[in-house]
């Protein structure tokens, strides 16, 4: 086409075309790093747990008045008996922490016992014999804990402990690069070898580097129900609201006065839906804000394309009389339009790329993927050609006999 | 002369609607999403003691064995082991000093018909209510006698006063907590720092997502000793680089779990106190109690800041919503451009007949400003609705968010400011228009 000739009209045009230009290329930077944003904010909320959630529900209870600890070790037991014979129930079990949840234990790890050795922060598990078949693990390699195995927790923390440890795949890798970690030994409380690997299971909370999220160790430990939540893995998804209600009921009317309260049951899926519920409202904020953009952007090409075909009523009129057909005319404003976007989302690009190293510099955010570049150009040409596509149309529609008439 | 600068104005806005409507939605879009992020940030980043935060003071030591304990933070932890912090406390260095440690207590009154509560409560020591401006609607803050004297007294909030006693003077009343009876002394008016400053520390464990540094007071206030003494066992700890021999029984474990605040009047005394704290460490080292030396002292503010308490997504929404204005005031800029040129005829017969330059400028701005006025108005309109939307997610710090006269006045401000700055290179232009021209094409 007649590139020359759109580039010098353009040239008498400076300022607006300057105009649009910027708007073209900072709406391309802002939507190019929004939906950068998007997709970590998604990426994270869809981070794996290891966890079957779909399954399950727990109950927290608190003790009202002191007994003695051999009690409430027999009324964890007898509650956990009481959960199991529910209907529908398929286990029950108790966690010292729940995914999602509020508390977050950790240790200081390490591969020696010097006290000098490097140590890090590993989140940890204390579960009864059946937390691995209520929670849905899978084994990646060795074996879960025997029932003679299982301690109580001052037993775990006293001198001298040798308890054994299950260690999710990612802190295997960790610790042992390349090989099996089954048998091996690590420092967290005394000696504890490691007797089986777990394919998957995460932090309560996100705590420290992202690597570290899938870092867990699970420990053989009985917990008595005042430090732990019950867990109950269900038969059917549908049923747990039902299943948690029951195990409220059940709770109550058993044992001694206790703080039973619906507040503290809930599902995994719900405690995650609440986790997460900033990022969800960001990324729909973002979304808000990308869509808004566009069509701010589009707006003013229709502002100014428009003013344009108005002030070349005339020329138009005059191409038309010489022989230029309504195809001709549309393709010249489509043509126009084209190339100021192509400027825009050129100088957009360049600036994408800059606000992601800012953006970078403050938080917590990685470089921008090549691949948003052109799916930023594509939609921006998409909306710009869509924005010229009416004004251009009137300008094809305007008649050669307008050459005729002095204004 | 602006009176019928702005007849025109009128007069040019109404002759097309469709390019007036534009303009005007472009800056009230604009307008309503920066203010909506600007009011949050206003409201989250705003200085909880206005007048009196220059002079609160946070130390910091270091207990810890060897640094590994930091984590990734650079410096002593956020919290002190009991023993620092009494020692600290004890000596009365400052004008001012409390300690605060947060704990969750079982409440139940005989005087009131309501079951068992699991409330929070806040162990401090006399200061901390003068300290922070704390108001009292009943009775009184509890004196250092009674910290001393590990006085079974307590001070409630407004809001459990409203729920146990109907809101009625309850000075002198019975409150059980957990297993000990505690006097009433002081029922406080509704009290709500943002954020609540004084026990911040806990939630960056989990980035920021921990505790809520936006959450109400505790209901339930006790000396600081009472409150060790009478919720025994249900203490939890920062961190830990030991294991404490009893659960929930912090005193002289290897945890930390306390906070510190103090105050001082003048630049002088907080330098005296830094002094003060660097001998207090050494000390502790030469007696085989610390091994580390490091201490920070930081004022209100310069903590809040380094505790990264206000959301990074509220700052990043906010960054979001200025380049979205920026985005806004190119497309208005655009518009007024096409618009003024436009009528290039009109602004040529003016100068022919005698307008200046100036006077043509003029008219021109006064354009702009009516349409940044009117956008500015939609903007506010919009930033309610903003507001709203905030207020329906569910954030912390959303039952807060609300628009008040200064971010009312700073949106119409903002309107007018953008559309003049908008309006300024388009009527620049359209004052430079040569009228020779502009009359032969008529």
């Amino acid at each position: 086409m007649h590139f020359r000739h759109i580039l010098s009209a353009l040239g008498r045009h400076r300022i607006a075309v300057c105009l649009l230009v910027l708007e073209i290329a900072f709406s391309c930077a802002v939507v190019c790093n929004a939906l950068f944003l998007i997709g970590t904010r998604l990426e994270r909320m869809q981070r794996p747990t290891g966890v079957d959630e779909r399954h399950i529900g727990q109950v927290h209870v608190r003790s009202v008045s002191a007994t003695s600890p051999e009690a409430i070790m027999a009324q964890t037991r007898t509650d956990l008996a009481a959960l199991r014979a529910l209907p529908n129930v398929v286990n029950a079990s108790i966690v010292n922490q729940t995914l999602f949840g509020h508390s977050f234990s950790a240790s200081g790890v390490s591969l020696s016992d010097a006290p000098q050795a490097p140590t890090i922060h590993v989140t940890q598990y204390f579960g009864n014999a059946q937390l691995p078949d209520t929670l849905g693990l899978k084994l990646a390699g060795g074996r879960w804990f025997k029932l003679d195995e299982f301690v109580s927790d001052e037993q775990l923390e006293g001198e001298g402990a040798t308890v054994p440890v299950i260690i999710t795949r990612a802190l295997a890798e960790h610790f042992f690069p390349g090989r099996s970690a089954v048998g091996k030994v690590i420092y967290a409380f005394g000696t504890n070898r490691i007797v089986g690997v777990v394919d998957r299971l995460v932090q309560p909370r996100d705590y420290g580097t992202a690597e570290s999220y899938e870092y867990a160790m699970l420990f053989p430990v009985d917990l008595p129900y005042a430090q732990g939540t019950y867990l109950l893995r269900v038969k059917e998804s549908e049923q747990r609201g039902e299943v948690i209600r029951s195990a409220l009921h059940a709770l109550k009317t058993d044992g001694p006065l206790r703080l039973v309260s619906p507040k503290d049951a809930t599902t995994l899926e719900a405690a995650r839906a609440k986790y997460y519920r900033n990022d969800r409202a960001m990324a729909w904020m973002l979304v808000g804000v990308c869509l808004l953009l566009l069509i701010v952007t589009a707006v003013g090409i229709v502002g100014l394309t428009s003013f344009w075909v108005a002030q070349r009523r005339r020329q138009i009129g005059i191409r038309r009389a010489i022989g230029a057909t309504r195809g001709d005319i549309l393709r010249y404003f489509q043509t126009e339009n084209f190339l100021i976007a192509t400027f825009g989302i050129a100088l957009g690009m360049a600036l994408a790329y800059g606000l992601n190293l800012l953006l970078m510099l403050h938080y917590e955010l990685g470089h921008l993927p090549a691949w948003y570049f052109p799916v930023g150009a594509v939609t921006l040409w998409a909306i710009s050609q869509i924005a010229v596509l009416g004004p251009a149309l009137r300008a094809s529609n305007v008649p050669p006999v307008v050459a005729t008439r002095s204004v | 002369m602006f009176g019928y600068y702005f007849n025109l104005a009128m007069l040019s806005l109404k002759r097309n609607k469709v390019l007036t409507a534009l303009m005007v939605l472009a800056i009230a879009v604009g307008i309503g999403a920066s203010m909506t992020t600007l009011t949050v940030m206003h409201i989250l980043s705003g200085d909880p003691l206005p007048g009196r935060s220059t002079h609160l003071y946070y130390p910091q030591v270091d207990p810890t064995p060897d640094n590994s304990y930091y984590g990734h933070h650079k410096y002593p932890l956020p919290m002190m082991d009991d023993r620092s912090a009494v020692d600290l406390w004890s000596a009365h260095r400052a004008d001012r000093q409390a300690l605060v440690v947060d704990s969750a207590v079982k409440v139940r009154s005989p005087d009131s018909s309501l079951p068992l509560m699991m409330l929070g409560m806040t162990s401090t020591t006399a200061d901390f209510f003068p300290m922070f401006g704390v108001p009292f609607e009943y009775g009184s803050a509890w004196t250092p006698a009674d910290d001393a004297g590990h006085a079974r007294v307590a001070v409630i909030s407004s809001n459990l006063n409203a729920r146990l006693f109907g809101g009625k003077d309850s000075v002198g009343k019975t409150l059980r907590l957990k297993d000990s009876d505690v006097r009433i002394v002081g029922v406080l008016k509704p009290w709500r720092p943002i954020p609540r400053f004084y026990s911040v520390a806990g939630g960056i464990g989990a980035n920021g997502q921990g505790a809520d540094p936006y959450a109400k007071p505790e209901d339930v206030f006790t000396p600081y000793f009472t409150g060790l003494e009478i919720n025994d066992g249900n203490f939890q700890q920062y961190t830990c680089w030991g294991n404490p021999p009893v659960p929930g029984h912090l005193e002289n474990s290897p945890c930390v779990w306390v906070s510190l605040w103090v105050e001082l009047g003048s630049a002088a005394k907080a330098s005296a106190y830094r002094d003060f704290m660097a001998n207090y460490v050494q000390q502790q080292k030469a007696l085989g109690r610390f091994q580390q030396t490091d201490t920070r002292m930081l004022d209100l503010m310069g903590w809040l800041d380094a505790e990264h308490v206000i959301p990074s997504d509220a700052q990043l929404q906010m960054w979001l919503a200025f380049a979205f204005l920026a985005i806004c005031l190119f497309n208005t800029v655009g518009l007024l451009l096409a618009k003024f040129l436009r009528r290039g005829g009109e602004i040529g017969v003016r100068r022919a007949l005698g307008a200046s330059h100036r006077a043509v400028f003029a008219q021109c701005l006064t354009e702009a400003g009516l349409i940044g006025f009117i956008g500015g108005v939609g903007g506010w309109l919009l930033t309610l609705v903003g507001l709203w939307l905030v207020r329906r997610q569910q954030t912390p710090y959303s039952d807060l968010v609300h628009m008040d006269t200064a971010m009312f006045t700073m949106t119409i401000g903002l309107a007018i400011a953008v559309s003049l700055l908008a309006g300024t290179l388009p009527a620049l232009r359209a004052s430079r228009i040569a009228p020779a021209l502009q009359l032969k094409t008529l």
